[in-house]
């Protein structure tokens, strides 16, 4: 009972919240770029948050399901579609045995999540599904997904009862994915350890002028073009620990903001980290986007970031009493 | 000679919290960074997901979801980790009496596996069988793990071997051994990399199917000595 990938996309993983515990052997979290999305797609299918679920960049995967399966899709907008027919983000869908779901356009976003009832049947590597390309994991953790791949998957036999004769049903409910109302094209960051390490006309343009994220921008971090900073400082760093949405100095007077590939440590001064609450929207901007940095504090970063997880539990116990509704009249 | 124990602490974002010893490379202040790393791993702080030791500097990552669970209320979660930091008396922090793993390294310092080492040795007008003398002479203390996995800082080499990391990161092979300023690493992968390439071992440093991934962890000691290519070949 699997799931098989019928057509490569450029660069589909499979992820997890991240790989904790093993930082200090230099070996770094990785994990969805947008873990808000990935939980988002593991609630609208009764996951735990931190099951696997598959990262996807477009041109995406087109994914072929042996047995029936209950999936959702969420983050990027990529134009899901089931059998040649136009589904639904963001809310879960039954899929029949043989359905193959594949994605047609970019709409909104950089990166989509596919979650699916029950996770994957993958080995895990020190605790965690969150694929890592360059250091010789086995299997599907060391690689991106390719024609060919298949994948264990669970079906239940409600599935079966509930679709019936029919392809595919999309289920009457829909996460509702928006809980911030900071202005799209704002990024909220507080200072870091080396921000007085900017002199202050270089603090202003931070604060004042807008980056955009060029071409050079992957899982690892993003680069970002903008006026030169300037260093008051030249002494030379010496490495610590980074984390992220850390926002680095590098010698060009230029910033590049690490993601979720970030190495354990780095030695460029840490002028800045984007507060966790904004690590989703980051994920989702794609390289041409604008934005601005606007200046917090921990206090409101840490009320953002509760209020965040509040509403994504909302959205578990929600998802979570509706298909126990749906699976138990079976 | 004596430290003050003098410290600061400040946040990582929001979600990590920082302690640093003063921004040097030193064997002893490094020392109380790898003694309070312990200590954290046997009884972690509340919330704590982990905790990397660098050379100077502790960073403690933590949940700020679990975090609110234990203290609800008004109060700011930093301040609260900080204040729990700070009870594990850092200054107190010392490890002297702990042994340090010895690790000898084998290394070829032929010109095919040594890209840089020519470079090296003019820039200190010295010669090459010089620099692999003075890299072999002296044991290496592992600082800290980081940039690659199983990536081990080390120092200090003596100073007629130091020279400033390139302006521009070259390819790396796996297992090189390079010079960057007055430190020594070895690639445990291949990778784009701005140290001086000197020699390379035959050793695995990083390994994803063993239980133990890295074979040099903080605190080691590490002794340097050179093979023939031959040797190199067939290890």
């Amino acid at each position: 009972m699997n799931l098989r990938i019928i057509k490569s996309g450029v660069l589909d993983t499979v992820q997890d919240m991240g790989r904790y515990g093993s930082r200090y052997l230099g070996i770094n979290p990785g994990g969805a770029m947008d873990k808000y999305a990935a939980r988002i797609a593991n609630s609208l299918v009764m996951n735990e948050p931190d099951a696997a679920v598959i990262e996807f960049h477009f041109p995406a995967s087109a994914v072929f399901f042996e047995q029936p399966a209950l999936i959702a899709v969420s983050g990027a907008d990529f134009s899901p579609y089931v059998n040649g027919e136009p589904v639904p983000s963001l809310q879960p869908i039954l899929l029949s045995k043989y359905s193959i779901l594949q994605f047609e356009r970019v709409i909104k976003g950089a990166r989509g999540y596919l979650g699916i009832y029950g996770g994957m049947n993958i080995q895990p590597w020190l605790n965690s599904y969150s694929a890592n390309l360059k250091i010789g994991i086995d299997g599907y953790l060391g690689k991106p997904l390719q024609a060919n791949d298949e994948i264990g998957i669970q079906t239940v036999d409600a599935f079966t009862a509930l679709l019936n004769t029919k392809e595919f049903i999309v289920l009457p409910w829909k996460a509702d994915a928006s809980w911030d109302n900071t202005a799209n094209e704002e990024i909220k960051i507080l200072p870091g350890p080396e921000w007085d390490r900017l002199d202050r006309n270089s603090q202003t343009k931070l604060l004042n002028e807008s980056f955009t994220i060029n071409n050079q921008s992957d899982r690892m971090g993003y680069q970002l073009s903008g006026p030169p900073l300037i260093q008051q400082s030249n002494d030379e760093m010496i490495s610590s620990a980074v984390t992220f949405g850390t926002v680095q100095l590098l010698p060009d007077g230029q910033l590049i903001i690490l993601m979720a590939d970030h190495q354990a440590t780095g030695g460029y001064p840490r002028i800045a980290n984007v507060i966790s609450a904004h690590h989703s929207r980051l994920a989702q901007a794609r390289p041409g986007e604008k934005f601005q940095f606007v200046l917090s504090n921990q206090q409101e970063a840490e009320e953002l970031f509760l209020k965040q997880e509040n509403h994504l539990g909302h959205l578990r116990n929600a998802c979570r009493f509706r298909l126990e509704q749906l699976l138990g009249s079976f | 000679m004596n430290y003050e124990p003098t410290y600061r602490i400040f946040p990582l974002g929001d979600a990590a919290i920082t302690i640093d010893f003063g921004s040097i490379i030193d064997e002893q202040i490094n020392k109380k960074i790898l003694a309070g790393f312990h200590q954290l791993q046997k009884d972690p702080l509340p919330a704590m997901i982990e905790a990397v030791p660098a050379y100077s500097s502790l960073t403690v990552y933590y949940d700020l979801a679990v975090l609110k669970k234990i203290i609800p209320g008004e109060k700011i979660l930093y301040d609260w980790m900080k204040e729990q930091l700070e009870k594990r008396d850092p200054a107190s922090w010392d490890e002297n009496n702990q042994p340090a793993r010895i690790v000898k390294v084998p290394v070829c310092y032929e010109n095919e596996f040594a890209p840089d080492i020519a470079q090296l040795a003019s820039y200190n007008n010295i010669g090459v069988e010089e620099v692999i003398a003075l890299h072999v002479s002296a044991s290496y203390r592992v600082y800290m793990l980081g940039f690659l996995p199983g990536f081990a800082y080390m120092g200090p080499v003596k100073e007629h071997i130091q020279m400033p990391r390139k302006l521009r990161p070259a390819k790396v092979a796996a297992g090189s051994v390079g010079i960057a300023g007055n430190q020594t690493g070895i690639y445990p992968l291949a990778s784009p990399g701005g140290w001086h390439i000197i020699g390379r071992t035959p050793l695995r440093l990083f390994d994803a199917g063993k239980q133990d991934p890295t074979l040099l962890k903080a605190g080691d000691t590490v002794q340097f000595y050179s093979i023939a290519t031959h040797e190199f070949e067939n290890y």
